[in-house]
């Protein structure tokens, strides 16, 4: 087990160097500069701002440059925020973001999964269709309609919750997190359904029931572990993916968050700012992925085994 | 054995969902407006997080509105009148062939560190702010002055060949080519803001772009107010400065800055009674604010136009007449009218309608007729044989309808069909650099009154004019005729030439003057709307006893 | 469910092929069936637009702007006074294509490359799944931006442009499954028959790792849909006066207090989608269930 994840992180250095020149290349081929506005720049300003951000020089050499600071941990400064290290601005938002992507999983999890383990044990009944549409409509509810939505109603109609902020008056964490989850609950709920309703069907089940377990015990003793092994798989990338995409939902709320800098930094060709937040999601995604990938092994016991030989 | 327990997460379910409830039920206890109005702290919507507080780096108008609260130039604006009032100089004194301005700094002016603010800390600034290196966006505001273009592009490298002189302590000259009528209000804008050399020097170069010293714990200013917070994403708070000269008449206790990007977001905001005063309102609001009573909604007209550019190089808008007969095609009143809901004001030419001292010539109005006949003399009569073009825009909503409506309004009246593009915002400014449209939608907003800020971007050299227009006699008329010239009614009527020949080559089609657009509580005194829609928070007060707008009308 | 066992084991007795022995299964499920329908009449009626669309989904009426549903506009109109109803069934010809046309391609290289990288193993396995990872972490919007920029805005780059993303999770989950069932009995029993991968794959992999595929494929195509709407509310995909179901949504979405029903109606036709996908999509599963049916 030990050498099968110190081999994966082994593997992530060249995935990682991979991603930093691919990206770092594409942001250049990019059309439209960081510093080109709809005034008109002066060609002295503009090759002055290029001169403080190395931009004058050969492409070649910026990339060496740009790996040497990184190498030192430094992401270097953002152009679109003159004052701020590209580090500084990863801190900040980066807490937060995790924050909100790991109470969205909460909810969607919580959400997706019960009703899509409720579902499968009655396929076909009210008890399957209810449950499975409820956790279905987050996903016709795309965030940007989600999110006003709960905005209006609780926010402004009711008046229960903030409409906006992290952190800052209590309760107003509680939108930002439904809005984001409900997407992913769909998936969830449809991964956990289909999941569960191959376990069930398979001969271990079947020989626990003619044991004379309860159903229940059937349930969460055996079938579970199983029946989760795709939702497992695919939890590693959505949270990756929930924190690239809270771009949305951090921008409806006023969340001050990684995704905003993620999305706006690609709109104002922040070449610092995109590779730093693309070098750490990379990172992070890579680690989750194998993160997923340990949490589906531990699960399936054959694949355990061949760990176990390795 | 680990094995997941469906009663426990069942349990954590339920938990969870109790906390959820709890908070909610605990109340949301006393919105921002309400403890604001009683605190005078004033909480103000103000768009995107500011980039710079650096006032020679910043550019967007987030910064901008912070640097006029936590910076002051030599003059300053009343933001009723707009008059020029005095700044951090007490007095000044313009010569009269108009090229010499002695400014006469306060002697009881202080930085917020407490060091006294002299004449050299703004030859020092101005300086800086026009240095090569800087690579400062705004440095051609300072062009007038003597030796300030060449030094700006680094042609000549000596401060001293710059007319900024240091009389005494307290007593500043400047010197300038030309008589400029516009010159006094140019130094009430952020470019020419003084900063504190001493701590700019201890945090790096500087020239340099990106230095800690506009860090909250670095930080010094000569506003009204200085930084006191600035938590990235979240606000940005200001203080009222203890060691400014005139610090008695500052009302408000603090400002908060909301960086709140999405306007739907804003106006939420707004309406949960967290903003006093929102930077934008949504389109699709304003009709139900309008017709409210006591609205809080505030709309007036703005130093900006929004226009249509034609590239003059690409068929078929290479022929004058294919242009004028599009210009005379255009119903602006119906656009606006409709889609636009009347908030903004119809204008078919360039320089803002209502400028200070200016009449623009009359125009191409809405002429169908004309407009048919001039496509047909172009060689498309009824549209036969129009080889097609695109109408390129960068996102977003108004533009977006704009263009949906005119590739109608034009099918309609001279039959031609169009095509739509909507471009990401650095693709589509990368696009019109290299030339490579047919027709394109653009807006200029100005930050002086001076009507020539909306001609000078057609002359043929100007990064601006991306139009390949070219006019010999514009050009005279714009860089050689009108800076010299003292006498604004010589300068109007040289202006009106020039924007007569404009019009008529009809390498734009102006479409509407811009109005700014907030949602205002009524506790808010001083903050009244102005034509270059600046905020200037030393004249802002709050109301304590005013009621809270909130949605429903409590 | 005994019985339906019961009565399954009759029906493969009768000798009937897998897909015919699945289309009798699915004849019973009612959802299912109603799902494929309501799909098959949404088809048809996008290929119909052009014919029966009771207006021209480009002529506007400025004056009469946003009203209602209406006699004479079963949806009512919107902001230009275009007719609704036109714009939805217009929209949907756009968002139907990009939803199959996408999910197919994301269909296709993800099923292959997952079930090649969990069933071979090893180092191609590591190689393979490290490149989805790759791609999984470049920075989604420059590519498409770069992609429009150098091939031109077109309709079909677009749908693969988006369907070339979104495989990445296909194949991840692909390559699960196909791990898992590679230690199954029937699996090793086939490779000790000496049978040759690609047939093991085609034969008895990719059929049985089936359910789970299907059902994120349901998910994909909406998700695909509304993908579609946020690069061409960005300016990177479709042009106006085109439009589809996820930009009237998010136009709708703008004016939700004000003209409810520009929201409503495109929702709904999303949301119709959607659900009879899903319908349809289990009926699939469950009649495709080999082992089931093998019981």
């Amino acid at each position: 087990m030990w050498r099968f994840i110190s081999f994966r992180l082994l593997q992530a250095i060249p995935v990682i160097l991979a991603v930093i020149t691919m990206t770092f290349f594409l942001v250049r081929i990019a059309p439209g500069g960081p510093f080109d506005s709809e005034k008109a720049v002066m060609p002295e300003v503009k090759a002055a701002l290029e001169a403080q951000y190395r931009l004058d020089q050969p492409l070649f050499n910026q990339y060496t440059a740009y790996l040497g600071d990184l190498a030192q941990g430094e992401f270097g400064p953002s152009f679109k925020y003159p004052g701020r290290s590209v580090n500084e601005l990863i801190g900040a938002g980066l807490p937060v973001t995790a924050e909100l992507g790991l109470y969205a999983l909460l909810v969607a999890v919580i959400i997706g999964g019960l009703a899509g383990v409720m579902a499968s044990l009655k396929p076909n009944t009210a008890q399957d269709y209810l449950p499975m549409s409820a956790a279905m409509i987050g996903i016709c509810m795309p965030s940007f309609l989600l999110g006003p939505l709960l905005v209006l109603v609780f926010g402004i109609y009711l008046d229960w919750l903030p409409v906006s902020g992290w952190g800052d008056i209590p309760g107003d964490k509680i939108l930002p997190s439904i809005t984001l989850g409900s997407a992913y609950a769909a998936y969830i709920a449809r991964l956990s359904r289909a999941g569960m309703l191959e376990v069930m069907s398979q001969d271990y089940i079947r020989t626990a029931r003619a044991k004379g377990l309860p159903e229940w015990q059937v349930v969460t003793k055996h079938a579970l572990r199983g029946g989760l092994i795709p939702v497992v798989a695919f939890l590693g990338p959505a949270f990756a993916g929930l924190l690239a995409g809270s771009f949305v939902v951090e921008t409806i709320f006023q969340i001050p968050g990684l995704g905003r800098f993620y999305v706006q930094a690609a709109f104002n060709r922040d070449y610092t700012m995109i590779l730093g937040t693309t070098v750490f999601l990379s990172t992070l995604i890579v680690l989750f992925n194998l993160l997923s990938d340990i949490l589906a092994a531990w699960m399936n016991p054959r694949l355990r085994a061949q760990f176990g030989e390795k | 054995m680990p094995h997941i327990d469906l009663k426990r997460t069942l349990w954590i379910g339920a938990l969870a969902s109790i906390f959820a409830l709890s908070l909610a039920a605990c109340g949301r206890g006393e919105s921002n407006v309400a403890a604001g109005n009683r605190e005078a702290v004033m909480h103000y919507g103000n768009g995107t997080e500011p980039q710079a507080l650096d006032p020679h780096v910043m550019t967007g108008s987030p910064d901008v509105n912070i640097a006029m609260a936590i910076f002051e130039g030599l003059v300053t604006r009343h933001p009723d009148t707009m008059a020029l009032v005095p700044g951090s100089a007490e007095r000044w004194e313009i010569s009269d062939d108009g090229k010499t301005y002695t400014f006469y700094i306060n002697p009881k002016a202080r930085w917020s560190n407490g060091d006294k603010l002299t004449a050299e800390d703004f030859a020092w600034s101005l300086r800086r702010s026009l240095h090569p290196d800087m690579g400062n966006q705004l440095a051609y505001v300072l062009f007038p002055i003597v030796g300030a273009r060449d030094y700006a592009n680094g042609k000549n490298r000596d401060p001293e060949s710059l007319a900024i002189v240091v009389l005494n302590e307290l007593t500043l000259q400047i010197k300038l080519d030309n008589p400029d009528p516009y010159f006094l209000g140019t130094m009430s804008v952020y470019a020419t803001y003084p900063v504190h050399r001493a701590t700019l020097e201890a945090h790096g170069k500087a020239t340099d772009r990106y230095t800690p010293w506009t860090k909250v714990e670095n930080f010094v200013g000569n506003g009204p107010f200085t930084l006191h917070e600035w938590k990235l994403n979240r606000r940005l708070v200001v203080t009222r400065s203890e060691t400014y000269w005139d610090k008695d008449k500052v009302k408000l206790n603090a400002v908060v800055f909301h960086p709140v990007e999405s306007e739907t977001a804003e106006e939420k905001m707004f309406r949960a009674g967290q903003l006093h005063f929102t930077a934008q309102v949504p389109l699709s609001k304003i009709p139900a604010y309008k017709a409210m009573e006591n609205s809080p909604y505030r709309q007036r007209k703005w130093q900006g136009t929004y226009f249509l550019q034609l590239n003059t190089n690409s068929p078929p808008l290479d022929n004058q007449l294919v242009r004028k007969a599009l210009a005379l095609a255009t119903d602006r009143k119906k656009i606006i009218n409709t889609v636009l809901r009347q908030t903004e004001i119809p204008n078919s030419v360039m320089v803002p309608a209502g400028t200070p001292e200016y009449r623009s010539p009359s125009s191409l109005a809405y002429d169908p007729e004309q407009a048919r006949a001039l496509m047909a003399e172009a060689g498309y009569p009824d549209g036969a044989g129009w080889p097609g073009m695109e109408f390129i825009f960068n996102t977003s909503e108004n533009h977006r309808k704009i263009a949906v409506v005119l590739q109608q309004m034009w099918k309609d009246e001279l039959n031609i069909d169009i095509t739509l593009a909507n471009q990401e915002w650095k693709v589509f400014l990368d696009t019109l650099n290299e030339g490579d449209y047919d027709l394109s939608r653009m807006g200029w907003i100005a930050d002086s009154l001076n009507p020539a800020t909306f001609l000078n971007i057609f002359t043929t050299d100007n990064g601006i004019n991306r139009t390949g227009f070219s006019n010999a006699r514009y050009d005279e008329i714009m860089l050689d005729l009108v800076p010299p010239t003292a006498d604004q009614g010589e300068r109007n009527a040289l202006m009106q030439e020039a924007e007569a020949i404009l019009l008529e080559a009809a390498p734009v089609i102006p479409l509407y003057t811009y109005n700014s657009k907030h949602l205002v509580q009524p506790s808010v005194k001083g903050a009244t709307p102005n034509v270059l829609d600046i905020q200037n928070f030393k004249f802002i007060s709050l109301n304590p006893d005013a009621p809270v707008w909130k949605d429903g009308g409590q | 469910m005994t019985t339906d066992v019961i009565s399954d084991i009759t029906e493969a007795e009768q000798g009937s092929s897998l897909w015919h022995d699945a289309w009798l299964r699915l004849r019973k499920n009612k959802m299912a069936l109603f799902g494929g329908i309501t799909l098959l009449l949404f088809v048809i009626i996008a290929i119909l637009t052009p014919l029966i669309a009771p207006y021209s989904y480009e002529t506007q009426n400025l004056d009469l702007g946003a009203t209602p549903p209406s006699a004479a506009h079963w949806l009512g109109t919107d902001i230009f006074g275009r007719d609704l109803l036109t714009q939805v069934m217009y929209g949907g010809r756009i968002s139907l294509a990009v939803g199959f046309v996408a999910t197919s391609v994301a269909l296709v290289i993800g099923i292959t490359w997952g079930a090649i990288a969990g069933y071979v193993g090893g180092r191609v396995d590591a190689v393979m799944m490290r490149l989805v990872d790759i791609l999984y972490a470049l920075p989604f919007m420059i590519f498409i931006v770069l992609l429009m920029v150098v091939f031109g805005r077109n309709v079909l780059l677009l749908f693969l442009a988006i369907g070339a993303v979104e495989w990445l999770t296909m194949a991840r989950i692909m390559r699960s499954q196909v791990q898992q069932l590679r230690q199954q009995e029937f699996v090793e029993a086939a490779i000790s028959l000496g049978l040759p991968p690609h047939t093991i794959i085609r034969r008895h992999l990719i059929p049985n790792a089936l359910g789970p595929i299907i059902v994120y494929t349901t998910l994909t195509i909406p998700s695909v849909m509304l993908l579609e709407a946020f690069l061409s509310f960005l300016g990177l995909g479709i042009q106006p006066p085109q439009t589809s179901w996820g930009l009237l949504i998010s136009y709708g979405a703008e004016t939700m207090e004000e003209f409810p029903w520009l929201l409503i109606f495109p929702g709904l036709a999303l949301t119709l989608t959607l659900f009879s996908l899903n319908f349809l999509g289990d009926g699939l599963r469950d009649a495709l269930d080999v082992r089931r049916s093998k019981d």
